[in-house]
């Protein structure tokens, strides 16, 4: 046990040494930051997580925020993990017990035989700590009022003091924390010295009061590779640049807004006309969510790549919109950053609760493509192809990312293109093909994939023209509320869809180590995780085949990988199986096979917590794990 | 229903402008509206001033959101493109149109249930955006498609055709958008072709957002006792209330009257409609007195018409978002994507 020592500065732990040992671990743990909103912790954190990376050591961190500027509480989640695990792990090894407000939930949360880093300079009872749990003390206040005057620089560089503490504690290299602070204050280098005195100043502490009081251990290694080290929202905003949108009109929500605001940094500094001046690009923060889609689909109708971002409340007021250019076939790219719903919901946590929304958006008939981005490599990916797919098919596309992905840095592979690539403008009519008569009628499907051919406006002064509206018409765009002609299209409509399976991302199926009746499927954000205890499922002899979706409408190869396998976990982060939901619909499966795993709490969905529903629900089941190929 | 079409046949003698094009290659499909309503006249207004400027067909780009105004677009200009978009949204949907294709001409046209009731916001975004385009309003104080309920701009005490009396104040248009800073406004009436021919030319050759507010009488639902707009009103205990469903034929009343004189026009609709023509000495370069004018006009109950504001040097959205003469949707992979090479750098960065 180690009861603090209260009353005078020092380690707080029972005479400076640790009675039985914490938690020993070397590049592979968890660290939590609990701060107060607007603080300046997130700068000191994210120096402590690159600080490791730039170690060589991969590192997967997460801010876990609350909808508020300033004053309540905050949280930065770093996983440690040579492994290169970069799912949220739960539970914390060693907490950075900043707020006195959630003092007692963070104590909570620490693993047995964990660590409490705090601010001793205000004495706290015994009866604060945990039994089980190692405390170490480091009086943070007292030193940085003796070493800063100014309060707000005060508080600022007190967490750069405890990186600092920390530094010294898990063994990251000094030189590479200066790196850091260098490039983060590139052109401001009045700064640096300030961040670097602190940050010496609490490392230097740290070594003369804290030697041996922490088992944690950061050791140099070169298992973060060629990775990058990026946010969601800013890989699909780059992928908007590259996938060539000139339009992007939006409106501010939480989690998306990074989304619009990347897109802007990146277009002034690579789509600005260098003999100009002039913009190749045209960014419009609209009134609403109703206005920022309408603008997409005006841009789209009249030939411009246009994308907007937003997030699940915003899908829900541009639903009316949706249909629109779902029947009158307009090319739309909408990203959904998903966060925890319905309503307000929880505007700062993490689901994959939109999906029924997003897929069958709108009053009527309608089906829409959905794309799912595991991570910032493939939100990059998938909204240049989502520009691609919008033309091509005609329809909206919803790239489907979340707040786990979107706002927090993942490592991931780096970003790639290739200059040979062409934008796929889809089927439109030039005014020479009009000129030569080729007959035009612009919800005709001419060559039997469901897919017309458009005309933009102002192409040819006495052909090609059209009226576009939301009401039925032939297949020659001319008002019509024949049934015939309703159905004609309708049934052309489910043919397209139908066209969009061989063009959308196909999903990536990865069998077990040997045969195995049960399989898994899974999408998005949840990967990570889902990677990470597949690895511990077939340690306890649990084998599953899985299959990761990433899109809708879904391949064939989804129902073949569902017809091949007795029982398939679905593992969703919504409380109404979503997916399966569509699964069961779309596919004709049983719904029986298809059993859901689901999480969510707004947290980001855990190994643990997916190897435990598994076991669980094999157990219920009376399904013995498998052992070389044989129920054990 | 499905749709009309038009008979091909053209009169040999008809004049064609100096692109060639007679007036029935400005015309679109023959209208669905009931025979003498407002909005055709419009429509036909449309058409004259585009003849008239010579403008090629296809370089207009004609947009609307949904009513019996929005409708109208199919029936002038069948060579440009059209999109009948959704209720009060036009605007937005042009201003994508506009960012994508800078090159066309814009037509907005909405009416009064389409931009003051469910379309404000939209409405107001436009104008101080100063997207540039005509936003043309057939403003005729009721729901025609949904069988004269109120809309926003129906005054004050005035009854529906039900009976119902409206409570609620009505948004004038016009000083709305000269509030929002619209660069160039007027109103008119939809019979008065004289004078809406030469606003709607001046409105689509305006920099900028340029607002034509059109009193468009509803022959079918505005037409009855207790209507503030009605015949009636302005003529008490006129027969014209025992005409109230009736439906005439395309008799569409022209009024004619000089400067400032003010006139009570009893149309078939038999809305109260008393039309000032400008006054001399108006300056429609003074937003303030153009609203002040406004006002007190509209309290002695009447309506004001003509070039009401203008701002000849106006800019627009382009200038605001400082985008290239170029259409952006003109504009290909050589332009618009950075490269290999540069995301190689952006790599590097991101580490």
């Amino acid at each position: 046990m180690s009861v603090p020592d209260q009353g005078r500065p020092g380690p707080r732990t029972s005479g400076g040494v640790i009675r039985h040992r914490g938690i020993t671990a070397t590049n592979d743990f968890v660290v939590k930051f609990a701060n107060v909103n607007g603080s300046g912790s997130a700068s000191a954190n994210e120096l402590f997580a690159r600080s490791i990376l730039r170690m060589g050591v991969p590192v997967s961190p997460r801010n876990i925020f609350p909808s508020n500027i300033q004053g309540l509480p905050t949280w930065y989640e770093v996983r440690v993990t040579e492994q290169g695990h970069l799912g949220r792990r739960g539970g914390v090894d060693l907490m950075i017990a900043m707020n006195p407000q959630t003092w007692d939930q963070d104590i909570r949360e620490i693993e047995p035989d964990g660590y409490v880093l705090y601010d001793s300079t205000r004495p706290l009872p015994p009866s604060r700590f945990r039994p089980d749990i190692h405390a170490i003390g480091v009086p943070l206040s007292d030193i940085a009022a003796g070493k800063f005057a100014d309060p707000k620089e005060r508080q600022l560089l007190k967490n750069i003091m405890y990186v600092g503490v920390l530094a010294y504690l898990l063994g990251i290299e000094s030189e590479v924390v200066a790196q850091l602070l260098g490039e983060q204050y590139k052109g401001k280098d009045k700064l640096i010295k300030p961040n670097l005195d602190a940050f010496e100043t609490g490392r230097s502490y740290a070594e003369q009061n804290l030697a041996g009081v922490l088992a944690l251990r950061v050791e140099r290694r070169n298992s973060v590779g060629d990775r990058i080290f990026i946010e969601g929202n800013a890989a699909a905003a780059l992928g908007a640049v590259y996938g060539g949108a000139t339009v992007c009109a939006w409106y501010p929500i939480t989690p998306s807004s990074s989304v619009a605001e990347a897109f802007q940094k990146y277009c002034g500094r690579y789509r600005v006309d260098k003999a100009t001046g002039r913009n190749k690009f045209a960014i419009v923060q609209a009134e609403d969510e109703l206005a920022s889609i309408g603008m997409v689909i005006g841009a789209g109708w009249n030939g411009a790549r246009a994308f907007t971002a937003t997030s699940g409340p915003g899908v829900s007021l541009m639903t009316e919109f949706i249909g629109l250019a779902y029947f009158a076939e307009i090319p739309a790219t909408i990203i959904n950053v998903q966060r925890g719903g319905p309503s307000t919901g929880m505007p700062t946590r993490t689901q994959q609760s939109d999906l029924l929304a997003c897929a069958y958006a709108s009053h009527g008939d309608t089906k829409h493509v959905l794309l799912f981005p595991e991570d910032p490599h493939e939100c990059f990916e998938f909204s240049a192809a989502a520009l691609d797919l919008a033309e091509r098919l005609q329809t909206p596309i919803f790239l489907m990312t979340d707040l786990d992905i979107g706002m927090n840095h993942r490592l991931c592979a780096p970003l790639r293109w290739d200059d040979s690539r062409r934008y796929d403008r889809g089927k439109v009519m030039s005014a020479e093909e009009l000129e030569a008569g080729k007959d035009f009628g612009r919800y005709l499907d001419a060559d039997g994939d469901g897919i017309p051919s458009r005309t933009l406006p102002g192409t040819h002064p006495t052909r090609g023209a059209y009226f576009t509206r939301g009401t039925t018409k032939d297949a020659y765009a001319r008002y019509s509320e024949a049934g015939p002609d309703y159905v004609y299209n309708m049934e052309r409509l489910l043919k397209k869809f139908d066209s969009a399976k061989k063009l959308v991302p196909q999903p990536i199926v990865r069998k077990a180590s040997q045969k195995t009746p049960y399989g898994v499927i899974f999408y998005g954000s949840t990967s990570p995780s889902m990677n990470e205890a597949i690895g511990t499922l077939e340690q306890s002899g649990v084998h599953l085949d899985r299959l990761r979706v990433r899109a809708f409408p879904f391949p064939e190869s989804v129902d073949r990988f569902i017809e091949q396998h007795e029982r398939v976990f679905v593992v969703e982060q919504n409380r109404d199986g979503q997916l399966r939901a569509m699964l069961v619909n779309e596919l004709q499966v049983d719904p029986a096979r298809l059993v859901p795993i689901l999480h969510y709490d707004g947290t980001p969905i855990t190994a643990r917590f997916i190897v435990k529903a598994i076991k669980d629900r094999m157990a219920g089941a009376n399904v013995r794990p498998l052992k070389g190929g044989k129920a054990a | 229903m499905t749709y009309l079409a038009k008979p091909k046949l053209h009169h040999p003698t008809l004049p064609a402008n100096r692109l060639g094009y007679t007036r029935r290659d400005y015309e679109g499909k023959i209208s669905t509206l009931c025979a003498g309503c407002g909005h055709d006249s419009i429509s036909a207004s449309i058409i004259q001033a585009c003849w008239e400027l010579e403008i090629e067909p296809h370089r207009v780009a004609k947009l609307s959101g949904i009513g019996c105004s929005s409708k109208t677009p199919d029936y002038f200009l069948g060579n440009s493109h059209g999109f009948n978009s959704v209720h009060g949204r036009m605007p937005s949907v042009l201003t994508g149109a506009n960012l994508a294709n800078r090159d066309l001409m814009y037509l907005g046209v909405s009416g009064d249930g389409d931009s003051a009731s469910i379309g404000l916001g939209q409405f107001a975004h436009l104008i101080r955006r100063g997207v540039n385009m005509t936003y043309i309003v057939e403003n005729n104080g009721v729901y025609g498609l949904t069988k004269g309920q109120f809309s926003a701009t129906a005054d004050q005490g005035s009854k529906s055709k039900r009976g119902a009396v409206n409570r609620d104040a009505p948004i004038d248009m016009v000083s709305l958008a000269l509030q929002l800073g619209v660069t160039y406004v007027a109103r008119s009436f939809s019979g008065d072709k004289e004078q809406l021919v030469p606003l709607i030319k001046g409105a689509l050759n305006h920099r900028g957002a340029a607002l034509i507010d059109v009193i468009s009488p509803c022959v079918a639902f505005n037409n009855h006792a207790g209507s503030t707009k009605s015949y009636d009103y302005i003529r008490a205990h006129n027969d014209a209330v025992n005409r109230l469903d009736f439906m005439p034929r395309r008799d569409v009343i022209l009024a004619d009257y000089s400067p400032g004189e003010v006139i009570e026009i009893t149309q078939h609709d038999g809305s109260r409609l008393r039309l000032r023509k400008l006054a001399d000495g108006y300056d429609p370069g003074d937003r303030l007195a153009a609203i002040s004018h406004i006002t007190a006009h509209q309290a002695r109950g009447e309506v004001v018409t003509g070039l009401l504001f203008v701002d000849p040097s106006a800019d627009d959205l382009h200038d605001h978002l400082n985008t290239v003469a170029a259409p952006l949707n003109r504009l290909a992979e050589a332009d618009l994507c950075p490269g290999a090479g540069v995301l190689e750098a952006i790599n590097a960065e991101l580490t």
